[in-house]
């Protein structure tokens, strides 16, 4: 099989990882090696596929061989699909060509079980290492952890990589029990926990020995599916946050479901991938990452999922009317950050133009407010925008109406139901 | 009274039109370089440029702060219609006001200029990725079609990614190459510049590419409206994924002397 045949195998296998980020790591050039890191701080895109979706790393399995068998998995073994293996020295050349060119920022490498978890991680290391040392790539490198994978290993491939992620798969433990019997909760978390620890005591030693070797610099990520499983939104996002509060995840990713395969345990096979419940979930978890929202804020017992059709801000600042008008010449940096239209770069600007002279509703466009969103909950100078109909029904209609044009294509017909109940 | 500055089109140059507007007392109406000198019924006084007085300028901005300094430097590059009078226009704003007026960022002398500033920032972020190189023999060649003049920014990202490589980016819009090899760089202005065609595996990589390309698409959340957003469809043209078929097939006959795209004479 030669290596166009093995690309578009492992390529095709790879895809609905949903992970293609490459931030967080920031290493100059070196002499006489391949590349860096540095431009990867805010991340860097090489090109969007057709569905949209960033890439930044030639994301690949090392082979799709796979002796577990979950039910939900393209590469699970009682799937009849053809297989194929990479070699170390196949992958580092197409990995330092590719980077060459600027097509990639650098290498995602994850893999199907191989015999074992621990076999599998020992030729996952001994393709990185051959990577890392003779081809001397200084690029940004993301490599799956395999759960049950011994200490030993994930620690040396976290010498390798930049980032490390353990994908949770599931939201539950029974979506688990049902969907991967081979899986369970504790075998996903214990390589976490011991990430985690790992990040945490090389920080420490970085202190002490400067040139001590970086275990993964750019920290973990996961990702779960979503809709195999009956799970709630609120459930996922409170997974979320007590990710990142008790793993220090850098990010969770979501990752519709997409039917592949005919099993009565999963959604028929004609169901649509759920696109917007995704959209929603993410919109989710910057309010949680960067805008100082809480999950429980969010969601509650009586309101377990986002509603489809306003954003989780939009839908949390509806339910706060007390929380509103904010008045912009004098709040907070939390409380701008709560308002829907101010996002995190526009609340800054806000704070630093206001101490030159007062705000008018008008400087605020120009700053990048969303006003067409921001104009229901802001006042300045003590004044609403004038003309304002400020009825919480019309408020609903107007801000789904400004949302609607860069909502998934796909859910479309879904929205139109409420344009008549508004 | 309305009149035009005549200029080199040279950010010195600029600099000094600045210059002498205040040394004569002027208000320009409006600024023209060699290139573009169109005729007017205004009266036009030619600038010449002195580096000296260009430093002056330089330095005056940069003493009020290196952040508006930064800002005149960047507008320059911008594909801002009339950028030399939205710059002069920030400029005096900020002779007369000082420091405060970098914080009105609705301003009418500071926004026009923050918001082409951003779209050159923008373009610059997204070309870190789009640019695709091409390998001859050991020598990396691109090319770009920016509309800002992104280049002496760019130059930072790639000289330090390709810190031991040899390569040439060409910009067309501009007609300037950023040429560089290990520890030396250039931007050169450069007329013509022509890609030869790939060897055999040049090519391969390319079609390579090309497969991992179509194969990383999930077919059923096809959303190509998504990804004109994030990636506009002016910059395909230069992207090797978007290709016809004989961008994929390796010349047949023998590459140019020296092998690849030659570099222009005196340079690296």
């Amino acid at each position: 099989m030669d290596v166009m045949e093995k690309l578009t195998i492992l390529t095709d296998a790879a895809k609905y990882d949903a992970a293609c980020t490459s931030s967080g790591a920031q290493r100059g050039h070196k002499k006489g090696y391949v590349g860096n890191t540095s431009s990867s701080l805010a991340g860097c895109c090489h090109t969007f596929s057709g569905d949209g979706r960033c890439v930044t790393l030639l994301k690949v399995l090392m082979t799709n061989c796979c002796v577990y068998d979950c039910k939900y998995c393209v590469n699970r073994c009682s799937n009849d699909a053809r297989r194929a293996v990479f070699t170390p020295e196949e992958l580092a050349e197409l990995t330092i060509q590719f980077y060459r060119r600027n097509y990639i920022e650098g290498l995602f490498l994850s893999s199907g079980v191989l015999v074992s978890p621990d076999y599998t991680t020992e030729r996952m290391i001994r393709c990185l290492d051959l990577l890392r040392n003779r081809y001397r790539f200084n690029g940004y490198i993301h490599a799956k952890a395999i759960p049950g994978t011994s200490p030993e290993l994930v620690t040396r491939l976290g010498l390798l990589a930049d980032r490390l992620s353990v994908n949770i798969e599931l939201p539950s433990e029974q979506g688990l029990k049902t969907l991967a019997p081979n899986k369970t909760r504790k075998a996903i978390f214990r390589p976490m926990g011991l990430i985690q620890n790992a990040v945490r005591e090389n920080k420490e030693e970085l202190v002490k020995y400067r040139h001590t070797p970086k275990f993964a610099p750019a920290g973990q990520s996961t990702q779960m599916i979503i809709g195999a499983t009956p799970d709630s939104d609120r459930h996922i996002l409170s997974l979320t946050q007590s990710l990142y509060d008790k793993y220090r995840l850098k990010r969770v990713f979501y990752s519709a479901y997409v039917p592949v395969v005919e099993n009565s345990l999963l959604p028929a096979l004609n169901t649509k991938p759920p696109l917007l419940r995704e959209h929603r979930l993410y919109q989710a978890d910057w309010l949680l990452r960067f805008y100082g929202f809480r999950a429980e804020e969010l969601l509650d017992e009586d309101d377990p999922n986002f509603n489809p059709l306003v954003d989780p801000k939009c839908s949390w600042a509806l339910k706060h009317p007390e929380f509103f008008p904010v008045e912009v010449n004098t709040a907070s940096l939390e409380e701008l950050l709560r308002v829907p239209g101010v996002g995190t770069v526009s609340a800054k600007r806000i704070l630093y133009a206001r101490r030159a002279r007062k705000l008018e509703h008008e400087d605020l466009k120009k700053m990048g407010v969303v006003m067409k969103r921001a104009q229901y909950f802001i006042t300045c100078k003590g004044r609403a925008l004038e003309g304002l109909k400020l009825q919480q029904e019309s408020i609903l209609r107007n801000l789904i109406a400004a949302e609607r044009a860069s909502l998934p294509g796909m859910e479309m017909e879904q929205l139109s139901l409420f344009t008549q109940a508004g | 009274m309305e009149i035009i500055y005549r200029y080199d089109g040279s950010f010195e140059g600029f600099l000094c039109c600045v210059f002498d507007s205040y040394v004569n007392k002027e208000y320009p109406a409006c600024f023209q370089d060699e290139g573009s000198v169109s005729p007017s019924f205004f009266p036009a006084r030619w600038v010449g440029t002195d580096r000296r007085h260009a430093q002056r300028v330089l330095a005056s901005l940069e003493k009020i702060d290196p952040y508006a300094k930064e800002l005149v430097v960047k507008g320059f590059l911008t594909c801002a219609p009339e950028k030399e009078k939205m710059l002069y226009q920030f400029i005096r704003a900020l002779y007369r006001i000082g420091k405060p007026l970098l914080r009105r960022l609705s301003d009418e002398a500071v926004w026009p200029l923050l918001k082409a500033v951003r779209h050159l920032d923008g373009e610059v972020h997204l070309l870190k990725g789009f640019v695709r190189f091409s390998d001859f023999e050991g020598t990396l060649a691109g090319e770009i079609k920016p509309k800002n003049r992104v280049l002496p920014l760019l130059r930072y990202h790639f000289c330090d990614r390709m810190y031991n490589e040899k390569f040439l980016l060409y910009d067309r819009t501009h007609q300037e190459a950023l040429v560089h090899q290990p520890s030396q760089w250039a931007i050169l202005p450069l007329e013509e510049f022509q890609m030869a065609a790939p060897s055999a595996q040049e090519a391969q990589y390319r079609k390579l590419w090309k497969r991992f390309y179509d194969t990383i698409e999930i077919k059923e959340r096809h959303n190509p409206r998504q990804r004109m957003t994030n990636m506009p469809k002016r910059y395909w043209d230069t992207m090797t994924e978007f290709q016809d078929e004989s961008y994929f097939q390796a010349g047949t006959d023998s590459l140019p002397e020296g092998g690849g795209p030659r570099l222009p004479d005196g340079c690296v």
